[in-house]
């Protein structure tokens, strides 16, 4: 049987190890081949650009050799798949190579997509890329005085990311002793600070105590660079002197060129992870278009079932566990404390008071996402 | 003719019906029609409200099996 794994992200990498252990000896034995490919050699911890962003980490402390997270028996090449030619069980890859496969999971992941605001990748900073992340540092660390407004799009991946930059930058500039010259100015989607309903609970008194202002129901719709306002959807504008955004995501490309799902996003089953339609396709991570967060760790809880139900596939024949919706979201709420949130698809979540105990369990996880990565944690 | 797509948002804490929405919203035409599932009582406010102030239209809302089902159309 060949197992092929599109995508060497987060949700790929641990699928990948995660399968080679449980078929080892399928695949010693030559009755199991298990493929990956991808379109980089390197593997990046995304969430890490959150803190290079105020200058607490730097980009070379976020990557690691590929080759190196993988088990032994694995496959591996980079070499994207452009082509998906799904009735025929082939792909064709950047190199023109044609690679079959009995079963595939598709974790190719999620792109930031400025370009759907105009003037916004023009006039905005962002850390969702290491070029911008390094760029928005250098950018706070020369602002000395005026307004900083924070306005994201939707859907946007790592849904705590918005409310963890506004307290960091609001501690970033405390520390610096010009706080009282920064005015920094939230605004957010849905009708309150956060669309999980605790989590906002917590996070608009807090962002009182600190000095925050903010402004609900607000979706960016253009950013005016000359005259420094962005304008909501809802009809608001705010002026600003640096503007800090998370811009809207897409899936990527080469899944919207091949027709796989609206925006690159794949429709799939809630439960079974398996694409709509195709018995031998699983999606996973952002890839999916499942209403729950994408983040890391999402990918990381899909990647378990699917490893598990491809094991059991190929060991009883059928996959053996359901997807619940697990999700589980550090939350960093400044640069001394950090909370979570975790639930599922019938579980709300019900985070915690921050502490600085999470706050150093968040930095530990920061260096031991490379053993969540290789499947051990 | 005006199409109807469903965002199927039950069990969504995060990020949510009403921002499965605003998502959704931006992918169907200009008359368009769009049919939230939620499994989240508090939908059924929030959503109006947030069509009522950006300017898209609220064509129902009706609960069934503990589901609310929030119909809308695209309107700009």
């Amino acid at each position: 049987m060949k197992i092929l794994i599109v995508g060497g992200g987060m949700g790929g990498t641990i699928l990948a190890n995660n399968l080679a252990r449980r078929l080892k000896s399928e695949m010693k034995s030559g009755k199991v081949q298990l493929e990956m490919l991808s379109a980089s050699d390197k593997h990046a911890y995304l969430p890490g650009l959150l803190y290079v962003a105020v200058g607490r980490m730097t980009p070379d402390e976020l990557y690691r050799d590929q080759a190196s997270l993988l088990e032994p028996g694995i496959s591996f090449s980079v070499d994207p798949v452009t082509q998906f030619a799904l009735d025929k069980n082939q792909v064709v890859t950047k190199s023109g190579r044609t690679v079959g496969y009995d079963l595939l999971a598709i974790a190719t992941g999620s792109r930031i997509y400025p370009e759907a605001i105009p003037g916004l990748k023009e006039n905005a900073e962002f850390f969702y890329t290491e070029e911008s992340a390094v760029k928005m540092f250098n950018r706070i660390r020369q602002f000395q005085a005026g307004r900083i407004v924070i306005a994201m799009g939707v859907p946007h991946k790592c849904p705590m990311a918005p409310l963890e930059i506004t307290f960091m930058l609001d501690d970033y500039f405390r520390e610096r002793g010009i706080r009282d010259k920064v005015q920094i100015h939230y605004t957010y989607p849905v009708g309150r600070v956060h669309t999980l309903e605790n989590v906002a609970k917590w996070a608009a008194p807090e962002m009182e105590r600190r000095g925050i202002t903010y402004e609900t129901l607000f979706n960016l719709k253009e950013v005016d660079g000359a005259k420094k306002v962005v304008k909501s959807e809802e009809g608001s504008e705010a002026s600003y002197d640096l503007l800090v955004s998370i811009p809207a995501h897409r899936g990527m490309e080469v899944i919207e060129q091949n027709k796989l799902g609206q925006n690159g996003w794949i429709p799939t089953d809630r439960y079974s992870l398996k694409m709509e339609g195709r018995d031998n396709v699983f999606v996973l991570g952002d890839t999916t278009n499942l209403p729950i967060s994408k983040a890391g760790s999402t990918a990381h809880f899909e990647a378990e079932v699917v490893g598990e139900n491809i094991a059991a596939m190929v060991k009883l024949g059928n996959p053996v566990r359901r997807y619940d919706g697990k999700v589980f979201c550090f939350i960093q709420a400044g640069s001394e404390k950090a909370t979570y949130a975790m639930f599922n698809y019938t579980q709300p979540p019900d985070p915690r008071e921050p502490t600085r105990a999470i706050h150093w369990f968040k930095l530990a996880y920061n260096k031991l996402y490379w053993v969540s990565a290789r499947g051990l944690l | 003719m005006a199409e109807r797509k469903v965002i199927d948002a039950r069990g969504s804490f995060c990020p949510g019906p009403l921002m499965e929405l605003i998502a959704g919203i931006k992918m169907v035409g200009v008359g368009d029609e769009i049919e939230v599932l939620s499994s989240d009582k508090g939908s059924a406010g929030e959503i109006p409200q947030w069509l009522k102030k950006v300017g898209h239209e609220h064509l129902g809302t009706s609960e069934q099996d503990g589901i609310w089902h929030i119909t809308v159309r695209r309107s700009k």
